[in-house]
């Protein structure tokens, strides 16, 4: 078992000509997900690899293949708009992995997509992996490997980071999830959590977050009141300075608001197991097993 | 991207906001000419991008152009909290009635542009909303629909009983929100929105913060950038495609990815030692980007330890090696360094990095407290 994408995901790839798109298509397709279908404007009618149709329009994609799934790998400009074209197409996962969309075009594409009840992954994130079944946008395959543990985490490196300490000793992954580090993104912590506690194959999840917002304290909130299942906590950022946006957008102390203490605080207060570094949740997640 | 105040007070006066009469000077001659030329009195107000500029002596009240050439001179060259004050901004002082703060962000919680007002203006509103929360009025924004004119009204009650003044105010409120999108703004305020004794509204200081992801598709608002108002290290990062943040410590950290960059950060910390920067190369590496890296970090004489810690997806961690191999020998390096890489191409950058004379290790743990250690141990 596992959560949002598994062997059964049929997965059209938009800007799948692309530099990004075309070098993770092959990626994802290496992995054994099954990519149905690409989309690129001008370009419908030709085949990627020889093997996937390429389509000028995500709806024509999804007619013809039956794809569930999107993934986006177009620039800046155009993500916003991808977004919305893949929320419209029927697809009920769309996974967006651009980096750099202003954050007030988000304020238009979220509504888009929840009052189409879509869910959306990103943007600004690695995308997500079900060991040994698909994977969809950037998570190197061969760092994870099946096992009981769901990982949730804003980052990118950092993800690869505690999963390839987890691989190493022996502890395997459910699905990993990067929810992104902007500001604004489709699929929180909490969706993600409730998502793992619902999934039997996962016994236990780690999650890494870091400074900036309260979508952490809200975590800790909902892991305290609804969940059975153990959770242990990172936090990145603790020697971040307050005002500056530490790479991600969604990185930032706002004035006193949105520090590692005061999320560490509330991980400590829902009786979460606590990272101090990453390597601990090997530790940590042992006991929980 | 924060813009100073007389820039945000240029978008907003464009947008119809009514603000006193202001012009930027660099030198006291020409503070003291703008002075005669509006007539005083005038404030004088460091240009800086830096909150406090008050508390720090930067914003004057000057009755007469010799005080106003007196103030700029004791002004222009200061320094607010480490920062230069290269320019000041002369403006016709408003009377002032009462004080309101008007404000709008991106609410992250609602995923939507939110307008925050208060009559308990000319203060931090982070104050305002610790103390006296029940004080400040939230109206989130359908950014589909703007600002409607009740929500804009509600607002202009919630500060003024009077009719005439609640209507200026909403009308300030939907000015603000016009330049708030126009802008690419993350934040935008006015603080204080004054009422004259006269009865007249008047925005007196103006704030606007735009986020970075707008600057590409917004060039007449990138070209606003204020590069002498930065660090150094920083503008030079920036021009590299670099995410670069300096900070006080002395162990220079060079990493792939944001996330991970924080934890080596908080890492160092954790084993004793203190970071001298945020740098996250970012994921599709070159070497160029390493040899950029290098050059900006060893240019802060506080760094006593180098390290890398690279951990290869989209990242090549040959390219890595390549980079610190070209960079060191371009330079070579006065202070030690400690390699950590894993993943993509881990063989090929190890036998790289061995072939030239340098250790490396796959553990990011060991490496950082290699690291930590040669910072404190000096040379």
């Amino acid at each position: 078992m596992s959560v949002f994408i598994d062997k059964h995901t049929k997965l059209v790839v938009q800007g799948i000509t692309g530099r990004d798109g075309s070098f993770h298509a092959k990626q994802m397709m290496e992995y054994g997900t099954q990519v149905v279908a690409g989309v690129t404007p001008g370009k419908g009618g030709q085949q990627f690899e020889g093997t996937v149709p390429i389509f000028n329009t995500v709806a024509d994609a999804v007619q013809a293949t039956g794809a569930n799934t999107s993934v986006i790998y177009v620039p800046p400009p155009f993500a916003a708009d991808a977004i919305m074209e893949a929320a419209a197409s029927g697809v009920s996962l769309v996974v967006c992995i651009t980096e750099g969309v202003p954050v007030l075009d988000m304020t238009k594409v979220y509504p888009f997509v929840k009052e189409r009840g879509v869910r959306l992954i990103g943007p600004n994130c690695p995308g997500l992996i079900t060991p040994g079944e698909s994977k969809v946008g950037i998570i190197p395959g061969r760092i994870c490997t099946p096992g009981p543990v769901g990982v949730v985490s804003r980052s990118g490196t950092l993800t690869y980071e505690v999963v390839y300490q987890l691989t190493r000793a022996g502890i395997g992954q459910t699905t990993c999830v990067g929810i992104g580090g902007d500001p604004i993104n489709g699929t929180n912590f909490i969706d993600c959590l409730a998502a793992f506690e619902k999934d039997p194959a996962t016994k236990a999840i780690a999650m890494m977050g870091e400074i900036g917002g309260t979508d952490e304290q809200e975590a800790a909130e909902f892991i305290r009141l609804q969940m059975k299942k153990p959770v242990v906590g990172f936090i990145a950022g603790q020697t971040a300075p307050p005002g500056r946006r530490m790479g991600h957008a969604g990185a930032i102390i706002s004035g006193s608001s949105g520090t590692a203490q005061e999320k560490l605080e509330a991980f400590a207060a829902a009786g979460m197991g606590i990272a101090k570094r990453p390597i601990d949740f090997v530790e940590l997640l042992k006991a929980r097993l | 991207m924060n813009l100073h105040e007389y820039q945000a007070k240029e978008i907003l006066r464009a947008h119809g906001v009514n603000i006193p009469p202001g012009r930027i000077a660099t030198t006291p001659a020409e503070a003291e000419a703008i002075a005669k030329e509006y007539g005083v009195p005038v404030m004088v107000k460091a240009q800086v991008h830096a909150g406090g500029r008050g508390k720090a002596g930067g914003v004057k009240f000057c009755k007469t152009s010799g005080e106003v050439k007196e103030k700029a001179t004791a002004i222009l060259g200061m320094k607010i909290k480490e920062l230069t004050v290269e320019q000041v901004l002369v403006t016709v002082a408003a009377d002032i009635g009462t004080e309101a703060y008007v404000g709008i962000i991106v609410d992250r919680a609602t995923k939507k542009p939110v307008f925050m007002v208060s009559a308990a203006g000319g203060i931090d509103i982070e104050e305002v909303a610790a103390s006296t929360p029940e004080k400040i009025l939230y109206v989130p924004v359908d950014v589909r629909y703007g600002l409607p004119t009740y929500d804009a009204m509600r607002m202009g009650f919630f500060l003024y009983s009077d009719v005439k003044l609640a209507r200026g105010a909403a009308k300030i409120m939907q000015q603000l929100y016009a330049a708030f999108m126009a802008s690419g703004c993350s934040l935008a305020e006015i603080n204080p929105l004054v009422v004259t004794p006269a009865g007249e509204l008047v925005a007196v200081d103006g704030k606007m913060v735009i986020d970075d992801n707008e600057l590409n598709r917004r060039p007449e608002i990138a070209a606003l950038r204020d590069e002498r108002s930065e660090e150094p290290s920083e503008v030079d990062a920036r021009n590299a495609n670099l995410t670069f943040i300096k900070l006080d410590g002395n162990v220079g950290c060079v990493v792939n990815g944001a996330g991970l960059a924080m934890a080596t950060m908080d890492l160092v910390k954790y084993y004793g030692g203190e970071p001298a920067n945020f740098l996250d190369i970012g994921g599709s590496s070159n070497p160029e980007k390493v040899v950029n890296a290098l050059r900006i970090i060893t240019a802060d004489p506080n760094v006593k330890a180098i390290l890398f810690n690279i951990f290869g997806g989209i990242t090549r961690t040959d390219d890595v090696a390549n980079g610190i191999v070209t960079a060191t020998k371009a330079n070579p390096l006065k202070v030690p360094i400690v390699i950590r890489l894993t993943g993509t191409n881990e063989e090929i950058a190890m036998r790289i990095l061995k072939d030239n004379g340098f250790s490396a290790s796959s553990d990011m743990d060991t490496a950082v407290q290699q690291a930590v250690a040669l910072a404190k141990g000096g040379k």
